[in-house]
């Protein structure tokens, strides 16, 4: 064998990828040409070196987190907000071409209930949100920044109201797509945890309140005055059907409309 | 809905596992962490929407490809400044003769690994993580990438040439240094 050879070869023996004749015609080789052999060592080393463990980089718990559980579908990307362009561009010209290709297959696999269809669009988007930096467009606590905000971004005028008086303090606001169209988030905490409030309008007048649960999540949905609304949470059931009361309790803080 | 959750609850198993695999990949491919969380997710919702079609396998192999597809397309839209030919001709096998001086003066050390490997062209970088990170056989690499074997052996080759070259290069800078 000739050294030319070796160069190449010494490596697929190295990765265990040679038969049995080729190894022994290498290890030959070695044993008579010591800077093929100083070669070999050299690149046994660079492997030792590679196998350190802070070479390899784990999944973020964020990223891991959304996909430990057995999730619902999730299709909307969150709205594009050019966070690093050119590659958030790039990014958000991908995610547009997975909805248009994933849009039908969701469609034909999740008509059957409308009703749970948006809780569990809503609670991918909730767990989405979770994720750093998506939570929040607008940071603030005052609903007078806040609803404003939404101003021009949305072809509606979303409800904002602070329920902080109530263990529910409003915390931001975040512009989001359901179901391909564009919706208001806003955003409570209670305690720890945070709350996503969706909303939009839709043709239907009053539906009555209905409550998904989802491994940990609670979402509850309801409509007014044509308007929709998702609340999804990771708090308990009864502590969220407070937040929607006291949502919907028009008497606590006027409403902003 | 039956059949959508069994397919979440064999997703979940059967792919999910090897989301650090993904994550690891994406990562050394994109050199940042905000770029690879991306890429990561984007890989795993385009494996979660075609999973009807993983015909069983390797399902690590099977997601690695998307991985790479993903990064690869996202690259591509995103600028076409940062386009990077690879021509396996003007990276052929750097020809010198190792000495055992040259031996003497590699030195392994974790942060100019690193630097090292980043600075790998994407066609050598790929394959030697694949090799070395997630301990891929040339023929897994070879499906991951959509190569011939003989093309990644020549490639891993060339990358721990490189590598090689660069580590030996940053310590002979660094004894400079010590001298002056």
């Amino acid at each position: 064998m000739m050294c030319d050879d070796a160069r190449l070869l010494l490596h697929a023996y190295l990765d265990n990828e040679l038969d049995a004749a080729q190894s022994v015609a290498i290890v030959r080789h070695m044993q008579g040409c010591p800077s093929c052999a100083a070669s070999y060592a050299d690149y046994a080393q660079l492997r030792e070196g590679m196998a350190h463990a802070s070479l390899y980089r784990r999944a973020p718990d964020a990223l891991r987190k959304s996909w430990s559980a057995e999730k619902p579908a999730v299709i909307a990307p969150p709205a594009a907000r050019p966070r690093r362009a050119p590659f958030a561009l790039a990014m958000a010209a991908g995610l547009a071409a997975a909805v248009i290709i994933g849009t039908p297959l969701w469609f034909t696999t999740h008509r059957a209930g409308d009703t749970s269809q948006w809780a569990n669009e809503a609670i991918s988007s909730h767990i989405r949100s979770m994720q750093p930096q998506h939570l929040m467009d607008v940071v603030s606590t005052d609903q007078h920044t806040v609803k404003p905000w939404f101003d021009g971004k949305l072809d509606f005028s979303p409800r904002v109201k602070d329920l902080a008086g109530e263990g529910f303090p409003l915390v931001g606001g975040r512009l989001d797509a359901l179901g391909g169209r564009s919706v208001a988030a806003l955003i409570f905490k209670r305690h720890l945890h945070v709350i996503n409030l969706y909303q939009w309008p839709v043709s239907s007048g009053e539906v009555a309140e209905s409550t998904t649960q989802w491994h940990g999540y609670n979402a509850i949905q309801w409509t007014t005055d044509r308007m929709h609304f998702v609340a999804v949470s990771d708090v308990s059931e009864s502590e969220l059907h407070q937040f929607v009361l006291a949502f919907q309790n028009d008497s606590v803080t006027p409403l902003m409309r | 809905m039956p059949a959508t959750i069994s397919n979440n609850a064999s997703f979940e198993a059967i792919v999910v596992p090897y989301l650090d695999a993904a994550y690891n990949l994406a990562r050394w491919l994109s050199r940042d962490d905000a770029d690879a969380q991306d890429i990561a997710q984007e890989a795993m919702l385009r494996a979660f929407r075609y999973f009807g079609s993983f015909r069983g396998g390797d399902a690590r192999v099977w997601l690695l490809a998307i991985v790479r597809n993903t990064f690869y397309s996202l690259r591509a839209k995103a600028a076409d400044a940062m386009h990077e030919t690879f021509d396996d001709d003007t990276h052929a096998l750097i020809d010198e003769q190792p000495s055992p001086e040259a031996r003497a003066l590699m030195s392994v050390d974790i942060q100019s690994l690193q630097v090292a490997l980043e600075s790998l062209p994407h066609p050598l970088r790929e394959v030697i993580v694949l090799r070395e990170l997630e301990e891929c056989s040339y023929k897994e690499i070879a499906s991951i990438t959509g190569q011939k074997i003989g093309t990644v052996m020549s490639r891993l080759a060339r990358a721990r040439e490189r590598l090689k070259a660069e580590l030996s290069s940053s310590s002979t800078e660094a004894r400079r240094h010590d001298v002056r």
